[in-house]
């Protein structure tokens, strides 16, 4: 797919070559969630004592609480006691023997994207392919991350959660639940008493990142629900780029996802995440799609520090997720920059929040919406501008495109401003696909279903064009791909 | 090339088009003229295919073929291309992109091998002069802000380069200054060839000064209550449309 992807191969064979994967024992805890399932967790992951009380203080704080109420979402009654918490990757034999074996339509869709065959059959988990492992979550172990030795030179770290806490506990002790706290909410604090695995970055004083940091997530075992926590941490001066996500859709029953993603940046560090996302959403009726509960959230802890989130959000049967930022620094600036899709019964309920608390502190937000079939789609944002910062700036752009007539966009704009110096400007818009502008493109000879997307991409524009190259033309494709049949 | 027989047509249970009878041969230039309301634009759009017209009599034939059968798309790759009276908007959709994609769209259809970046460009450079297009507006989205004689311009910039050979012009003398006009109508005058044939729906002789038609038609109600040649247009412009309802 790209070179960096292309180097992570030939790593990653590296990799297997020493045996790495080896020592993997495929296993899945019974469904169910107490006490034991935590300590079961945490043995399995050979983990010290004072993780393990942590994730035990984590779950006593996490059965007093209960799921959020407001989300514009129709939520299922999710049986938390249904649901297998660990669940290492199945062993090879276990696979498809080779792509012949897979769902053609899963097939296809890889096709419509253009994935090189031997990544298709790596998403599909055929047995031959087993030895190219990206640095993929596979389902709940994460087979090591490379690009480790290069990225040492530099005093880069860039490892699994797990390696971190054996490699280095000072940094997970003094920065894990720093930005976000255990108790911040219902899926956060369920994380922290089960998450599996996730990635860690640390990017030393005045190094800049030299490559793209990326990882793909998977999720193929049945039931089992994925609790990945990301920490990424900006040293004074520093910068990276770290790109989430997968173009290719993850077929699976309905699965519970609740990720926890936390940024650091120190002062005049800048750190960009960006996501493409694309969880199977389910089919018309929302049957069989994810459930992606995410807690995303960057702390400009220094003066003059940036964070940058952009996402393309095509999957899940449910999303729910709001990366944010907390702009403690002086000078500091936050960026949001969002598509999100909702089509079939998909339902979305994303946005952002900027807390700014430095003084000229500045926030961007860039939320475009695109509802199709029966798809809801809902922006929540909050701008709370805090007593001390004097000076600070919001603008927020929030504009939603609408295919038909069944599907629906929402807009929450919250404001909090307790400061009278700030500036604070809000746009919005809603418009529908005309008719006009597909006869338009029609007329000129160009077919529906590109005319469609071709419009989709050029609401989105503003979006794209802050993603990775590489990654912009993958998110284009999928909105695409995403899009077919949602017209006509 | 287009054969049009009591074509009558409705929207919303309202009959527009009132039994039209129309032959258009290769190459030649129609005008068809008429008053506000009259029906002219939703002509050109049942042509092209447009949605939301319902044919309740008729037929119209375009190169031997049933034309109301075609999609909207198969009849732009067919050769049928409409100069809107009013262009669309389509924001974040940069222009040529725009036109690459409808050129690419065409050429496959036809089982042409797709331009690249190069050849499409060397295909611009090659039009432009033709309307004397600004590079600018090539750049931008799809006639977002592009003023009112900006958009036709690239109407006819688009015709240019996608070479129908069936041209509905819709008022496309409308919104044009006086040196934009000249430059627009002689552009479309050097499109003029044996194989084109052009339907040009204007209310203005101005326009016809530069193209001249081979025939001229007065549409009103519905219905083709006129035709004649050029001189009828002059006529038209010296007396006014009530000349002709008396007379009918
Ligand atoms: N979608 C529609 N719904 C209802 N009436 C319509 C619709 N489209 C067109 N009409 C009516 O049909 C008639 C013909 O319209 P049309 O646009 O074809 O006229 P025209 O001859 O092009 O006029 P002009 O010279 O002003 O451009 C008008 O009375 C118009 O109001
Ligand atoms: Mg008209």
């Amino acid at each position: 797919m790209s070179q960096a992807n292309q180097e992570l191969h030939e790593l990653a064979k590296k990799e297997y070559e020493h045996g790495f994967v080896t020592d993997i024992e495929s296993d899945t805890l019974p469904p169910g969630l107490d006490e034991d399932t935590v300590r079961a967790i945490s043995a399995r992951k050979k983990e010290p004592q004072w993780m393990l009380d942590w994730r035990l203080e984590a779950f006593a704080k996490w059965q007093e609480m209960t799921p959020p109420k407001w989300p514009y979402l129709d939520l299922p009654e999710i049986d938390f006691q249904s649901i297998s918490y660990y669940s290492a990757p199945k062993k090879p034999e276990d696979g498809p023997k080779s792509l012949d074996e897979v769902d053609p339509k899963l097939i296809e869709t890889y096709n419509k994207l253009g994935i090189p065959l031997e990544e298709q059959k790596l998403l599909a988990g055929v047995t031959e392919a087993t030895d190219v492992a990206v640095d993929a979550v596979f389902d709940s172990v994460s087979v090591k991350t490379t690009y480790s030795e290069r990225l040492a030179e530099d005093g880069i770290i860039f490892c699994s959660l797990s390696e971190a806490i054996h490699d280095h506990p000072d940094l997970i002790k003094q920065y894990m639940a720093s930005v976000v706290p255990v108790t911040d909410n219902f899926f956060a604090a369920l994380n922290c008493a089960v998450f599996t695995d996730g990635s860690f970055v640390y990017i030393p004083k005045g190094v800049r990142c030299p490559m793209e940091l990326s990882t793909y997530f998977r999720i193929n075992a049945q039931n089992t629900g994925q609790f990945e926590r990301t920490l990424i941490i900006a040293e004074e001066g520093s910068y990276v780029s770290y790109l989430e996500g997968c173009t290719a859709p993850q077929r699976d029953e309905n699965q519970l996802h609740a990720a926890v993603v936390e940024l650091v940046a120190m002062k005049d560090a800048e750190i960009k995440y960006s996501t493409v996302q694309n969880w199977y959403p389910g089919d018309e009726t929302g049957k069989g799609g994810i459930y992606n509960f995410v807690t995303k959230r960057a702390e400009c802890r220094g003066d003059n520090s940036k964070v940058s989130w952009t996402q393309v959000e095509t999957g899940s049967a449910i999303t729910w997720k709001y990366p944010s930022c907390v702009l403690k620094g002086d000078n500091s600036t936050g960026e949001f920059y969002s598509v999100a899709l909702s089509s079939l019964s998909q339902q979305a309920d994303t946005g952002t929040k900027m807390i700014h608390l430095g003084k000229n502190t500045s926030s961007t937000i860039v939320a475009k919406g695109v509802s199709a079939m029966k798809g809801q789609n809902a922006y929540r944002g909050l701008v709370h501008i805090g007593k001390s910062a004097d000076g600070a700036r919001n603008y927020t752009q929030c504009d939603s495109l609408l295919l038909g007539d069944t599907c629906g966009a929402h807009t929450f704009p919250y404001m909090e401003v307790k400061n009278p110096t700030a500036q604070v400007e809000h746009e919005a818009t809603t418009s529908k696909i005309g008719d006009d502008q597909l006869f338009y493109c029609q007329q000129r000879g160009i077919s529906e279903e590109d005319a469609v997307s071709m419009i989709v991409n050029g609401f989105c524009k503003e979006v794209f064009k802050e993603l990775p190259m590489e990654f912009a033309v993958e998110a284009q494709k999928l909105l695409s791909v995403s899009l077919e049949g949602a017209v006509g | 090339m287009l054969e049009i027989k009591d074509l009558h047509v409705s929207v919303d249970g309202n009959e527009i088009l009132k039994g039209i009878n129309l032959s258009v041969g290769t190459g030649e230039v129609h005008a068809i003229m008429g008053p506000n309301g009259s029906g002219k634009s939703t002509l050109s759009y049942i042509l092209s295919g447009k949605d939301g017209y319902d044919v309740t009599a008729g037929s119209v034939t375009y190169e031997g073929k049933d034309l109301l059968e075609m999609e909207t798309d198969e009849r732009a790759c067919e050769g049928i291309f409409l100069a809107f009276q009013y262009p669309v908007e389509i924001p974040g959709v940069n222009n040529t992109y725009f036109l690459k994609a409808a050129v690419n769209a065409k050429r496959k259809y036809q089982g042409l091998e797709e331009l690249d970046a190069m050849g499409f460009m060397k295909l611009m450079k090659e039009k432009m002069p033709i309307v004397e297009m600004k590079q600018d507006l090539l750049t931008r989205s799809v006639n977002v802000g592009f003023s009112g004689g900006e958009k036709k311009r690239n109407e006819i910039f688009q015709m240019a380069v996608l070479e129908p050979k069936l041209a509905l012009l819709d008022e496309t003398d409308s919104g044009l200054d006086i040196d934009a006009l000249r430059i627009v109508a002689n552009g479309v005058n050097s499109l003029r060839n044996e194989e084109r044939s052009m339907v040009v729906v204007t209310h203005y002789q101005r326009l016809l000064d530069y193209i001249e038609p081979d025939f001229v038609h007065v549409l009103s109600d519905g219905k083709i209550i006129k035709s004649g040649d050029k001189s009828l247009a002059l006529e038209l412009e010296d007396k006014g449309y009530s000349w002709l309802d008396k007379s009918a």
